[in-house]
């Protein structure tokens, strides 16, 4: 190897700053304050069109015919398509099954469905125009409900069913049903002192993403079409939208913009498809934008549930068996439901050591509204039942509700009802301890030198009470929830890192398909960059189809997926520049061969913390490089029967404790705070860490006592799709919220790090309900608490 | 229709608006100032919040006709606005008590440079803004530009807010991501530094 000098500077001393661990404050910040970060629904191009959907006023029905001419003789008037229109042959759409049409055909299957698209030069005149569309429905029976839809005359949501659940489900109106049977429940029952059981409800919670569907679509003179729009997965939605509308994938060329919160609800199609065959028709620019009441149908929303649960226990406490049933309402089509199901019953248990169960959870088709990903998927649903069966239990047995979870809890080591070993850190028992610990917030802080301060009190301003009639109550709640996508997918993400000087600087771009929908994935990218190549200028590039997938941002997966694809491209980067500076300052220096050498400061360094070279002096002239894909250990898929497959790559581990004080007349409820404990692996950003857990609660509790989707059981339809009609949680209803962070590290994760976004979702809820039960002594076994439920009037 | 009023601080004029359009569309369809987030257009969730005439409201629900001859801040005059006002101080009116707002003098006499929102040149941010980024307080941002535009009335009313009067004034205004924790600490962070600076 030939020498071609010596490094110009070797100034010692090489900390980079931004690094993982610090908590380096958001890129997008700037942009976000001053209102110029550009969100899908701010697109605007020159002589663009907006479009506008026409959805079914009734949720199942024949479609007799469809009169479009009065809309399309509109002034202003472009397009108007129908089922008709659709250019391919492939006319439906689905995360993994097709069975959504495009536009409805011959049928429409739920509430809100998409029959027609109206492209015109207002929003106004396109909304008005898709009014004057005459549509003959005849409505057939719904189907709401698990009776319903398995009842030996039920009509089939979906016929003739092709897909690869229909070979094991009991029913065509079942999407997907996991069994798992691990040891013998029955057997065991027999070993019980207690026996409990408990039928609960969970309501159909919304995301409620503040930033509603939206995007603008672009066509290009090559016949493709460009799409700039809000979504969690870029290539997913392109697997989708490219079939059908008849092009190539490398034709539809799709471009994120600013994402205003997703939370699941952006796993799905919404109007992707919907803009792009309004451009492609039109040759015009075409965006649309859905309002909030169309947002309520324009998404999939929290599965609904019933579960049956039954837990015995010996009398000192030790838990014998578990046996449940867990049905959750899919809608009129499949979206996420199949995982779904995966997950409930795979989670089913919670953090807890039992050995013999028998479990069962099933999705439904009806006439529902669709249900698919939302934050917690499956888990959340399980543990706000096990949680409330493990609060009877400790009653029944006397004994304080965090001691008998804490001497039931999992731990590393522990055997899943899968069979799969929990083969990192599982503080259960910890975090309990932990959040207990935790100060409670002082008695009575309403009372005041002049009274009462109705702002601390349930009813606030309402000026309900004075303190008359306000019992508080403290519940705990702990829960597991998989990170990653399960059961033998292929999860992995793709990472381009190029390494260059820049005006005397050395600088590294780091370009993913990342949805970064508000999370601080674009935080930790540059964080990861900086430690991994010593550099302090990171350039985000806009995440887009130019560069392969990222995987979804879901399933708490980001950090770890496309956070290890980041750290292994610039690991591969690096040892390209490091081959660089042995090439050009090899032998000016041994260390350069012997020496384990790091990037640092924008030096190259030994593992000593000599220097041996600038950045600027290896990289001059030259740019380095590196897209590569990166996977974390594959999972199984879960047998069909049993149950049984190492089916999950990371579990993830929150507690909560909350205080709630209860109007006991009025049936109000303030909650008054809401302490969680959270095991992250590692904080790779502790405000966005805390931020996520902060956030999450706050959805938990909402789902406790406010946010439900109420459908009319008679006629499947919504009656409640605005925020004034549907209520998540203000500045007033949500406490402060202490958290207590520990970092176990995963030694198979990047930096040891834990998925995080969705645990705390899962606990709060629970908590928040056993401290509603502790306060007023009522059973509840539903969620959201109505005041009803705590009058019973 | 046309209607004229003065946005940020510049006069503004809109031709064929239609009569049912809010001043939130004008602004953001029609004047290129999209910082104000139609999230609800129910007046519930508060990210299209703006000053009108000194008084937070809700773009959304105000018809733009309603807007003639009147004062628009929007997040992308925040700054200029803070701005002014710290320069100015209290006597200009720019501090009035509350539900008075901003005096028209004090209004007419600042303006936001050429250089904010629309070029994407980076200028110096209000002291709320800057507070939202250091605290975490942003995630996804849908909501800020309203909570923003809510929490700087907020703190030119009351300098010294308890936690009681920042979720008072935050009420009308939905967050989804953050649980609010690091918005109250966004504000109380502006707050103090504001004590600091006098």
């Amino acid at each position: 190897m030939a020498t071609t000098g010596t490094p110009a500077n070797l100034t010692q001393g090489s900390k980079t700053k931004g690094g993982i661990g610090e908590s380096t404050l958001r890129p997008d910040g700037t942009l976000k304050v001053t209102g110029e970060f550009a969100y899908s629904s701010d697109m605007w191009h020159e002589d663009m069109l907006w479009g506008h959907t026409l959805r079914s006023t009734v949720a199942h029905a024949e479609i007799r015919s469809i009169d479009i001419s009065e809309a399309v003789a509109t002034p202003g008037v472009y397009a108007v398509l129908t089922y008709d229109d659709l250019p391919a042959e492939m006319k439906n759409y689905g995360l993994e099954i097709q069975d959504t049409p495009v536009l409805a055909h011959g049928k429409v299957r739920h509430h809100g469905e998409p029959v027609a698209l109206v492209a015109a030069d207002h929003p106004e005149t396109a909304r008005r125009a898709a009014a004057k569309i005459r549509i003959d429905y005849a409505e057939l029976p719904v189907i709401t409900d698990e009776a319903s839809a398995t009842a030996p005359d039920a009509v089939l949501v979906h016929e003739g069913r092709d897909d690869h659940h229909i070979g094991h489900v009991p029913h065509p109106n079942i999407v997907h049903r996991q069994p798992i049977v691990r040891g013998n429940a029955a057997e065991a029952a027999e070993r019980a002192d207690v026996i409990v059981t408990g039928e609960y409800t969970f309501g159909m919670q919304d995301q409620a993403f503040l930033g509603p569907e939206s995007g603008l679509a672009v066509p290009c003179e090559d016949g493709g079409v460009e799409l700039y729009v809000a979504t969690q997965w870029l290539h997913s939605d392109l697997r989708q939208i490219a079939p059908v509308l008849g092009l190539p994938e490398e034709k539809v060329r799709m471009t994120l913009s600013g994402v205003g919160g997703a939370f699941g609800g952006r796993e799905d199609l919404s109007m992707q498809i919907h803009a792009c065959l309004l451009a492609l028709r039109t040759g015009k620019p075409v965006k649309i934008v859905y309002n909030r009441f169309e947002s309520f149908f324009g998404h999939v929303h929290r599965h609904p549930a019933k579960l049956h649960y039954e837990h015995g226990a010996t009398k000192d406490g030790k838990l014998t068996h578990m046996k449940c049933r867990i049905v959750l309402d899919g809608g009129a089509y499949a979206s996420a439901s199949p995982a779904v199901v995966g997950n409930a019953s795979s989670l089913s248990v919670g953090p807890y050591v039992v050995d013999d169960v028998d479990i069962e959870a099933i999705a439904l088709y009806t006439n529902n509204p669709p249900c698919g990903a939302m934050r917690g998927f499956g888990a959340v649903q399980a543990c706000f039942a096990y949680e409330a069966q493990m609060d009877k239990l400790a009653a029944e047995l006397d004994m304080d509700p965090v001691e008998f979870r804490r001497l039931n809890a999992m731990e590393q080591g522990t055997i899943m009802p899968t069979g799969q070993p929990v083969d990192s850190p599982a503080p259960v028992a910890e975090l309990l301890r932990r959040v207990k610990a935790m100060p409670l917030p002082p008695e009575q802080q309403w009372v005041t030198t002049e009274g009462a301060d109705v702002r601390a009190l349930p009813g606030g301003l309402s000026n309900t009470t004075h303190g008359e009639g306000v019992v508080r109550g403290v519940g705990y709640a702990v829960g597991i929830k998989n990170v990653g996508f399960s059961e033998g997918f292929d999860d992995y993400s793709t990472a381009k890192v190029r390494m260059e000087v820049i005006n005397g600087e050395p600088v590294a771009t780091v370009h993913t398909a990342m949805a970064e929908v508000g999370q601080g994935g674009v935080t930790v990218h540059a964080q990861i960059a900086r430690t991994e190549l010593g550099v302090t200028q990171v350039t985000i590039h806009p995440a887009d189809t130019q560069v392969g997938s990222a995987g979804s941002t879901s399933a708490s997966r980001q950090t770890y997926v496309t956070g290890g694809a980041v750290r292994n491209s610039c690991e591969l980067v690096r040892e390209k520049v490091l081959d660089l500076g042995r090439a050009k300052f090899g032998t000016y220096h041994p260390a350069w061969a012997t020496a384990e050498l790091l990037l640092e400061g924008g030096k190259v360094v030994t593992d000593g913390g000599e220097v041996l070279a600038d950045l600027t002096d290896v990289l001059e002239g030259e740019a380095v490089e590196v897209e590569a894909e990166w996977r974390h250990r594959p999972t199984e898929a879960f047998d069909l029967r049993t149950g049984q497959g190492n089916g999950h790559v990371q579990y993830s581990f929150a507690a909560h404790r909350a205080v709630v004080e209860v109007d006991t007349e009025l049936g109000l409820v303030k909650v008054i705070e809401l302490a969680c404990a959270q095991d992250v692996g590692k904080a790779l950003n502790p405000l966005s860490v805390v931020g996520q857990i902060q956030g999450g609660t706050t959805q938990g509790l909402g789902v406790a006592v406010m946010e439900e989707i109420v459908v009319d059981p008679k006629t499947a339809k919504v009656r409640n799709p605005s925020f004034t009609d549907y209520l998540i949680p203000t500045i007033l209803d949500t406490p402060t919220i202490p958290v207590d962070v520990l970092e176990l590290a995963d030694e198979h994760a990047p930096y040891g790090l834990r998925g995080i976004g969705e645990a705390p979702t899962l606990s709060s809820t629970p908590a928040v309900l056993a401290a509603i039960r502790n306060a007023t002594g009522l059973e509840l076994n539903r969620t959201p608490v109505r005041p009803e439920h705590l009058t019973g009037t | 229709m046309r209607v004229n009023f003065t946005v940020n601080g510049r006069p503004q004029e809109a031709d064929d608006v239609w009569e049912g359009e809010s001043l939130l569309y004008v602004l953001r369809e029609r004047l290129g100032l999209p910082g104000s987030k139609n999230a609800c257009e129910q007046g519930e969730c508060g990210s299209c919040t703006v000053r009108l005439d000194g008084v937070p409201v809700c773009s959304c629900l105000v018809a733009a006709g309603q807007a003639e001859g009147r004062e628009v801040v929007t997040v992308e005059g925040l700054a200029d606005y803070a701005r002014q006002r710290s320069e100015g101080g209290c006597a200009d009116g720019a501090c009035g008590s509350a539900g008075s707002g901003v005096g028209l003098d004090a209004a007419r006499r600042w303006e936001a440079r050429p250089s904010d929102g629309q070029t994407g040149e980076q200028g110096e941010l209000a002291p709320i803004q800057q507070a939202f980024i250091d605290a975490g307080a942003v995630q996804c941002g849908f909501c800020t530009p309203g909570l923003l535009v809510a929490a700087d009335e907020l703190l030119e009313r009351n300098a010294q807010p308890t936690d009681a009067d920042i979720r008072e004034a935050l009420s009308g205004n939905l967050c989804r991501c953050t649980g609010y924790e690091k918005i109250l600490d966004a504000v109380r962070l502006a707050a103090a530094r504001q004590g600091e600076a006098v």
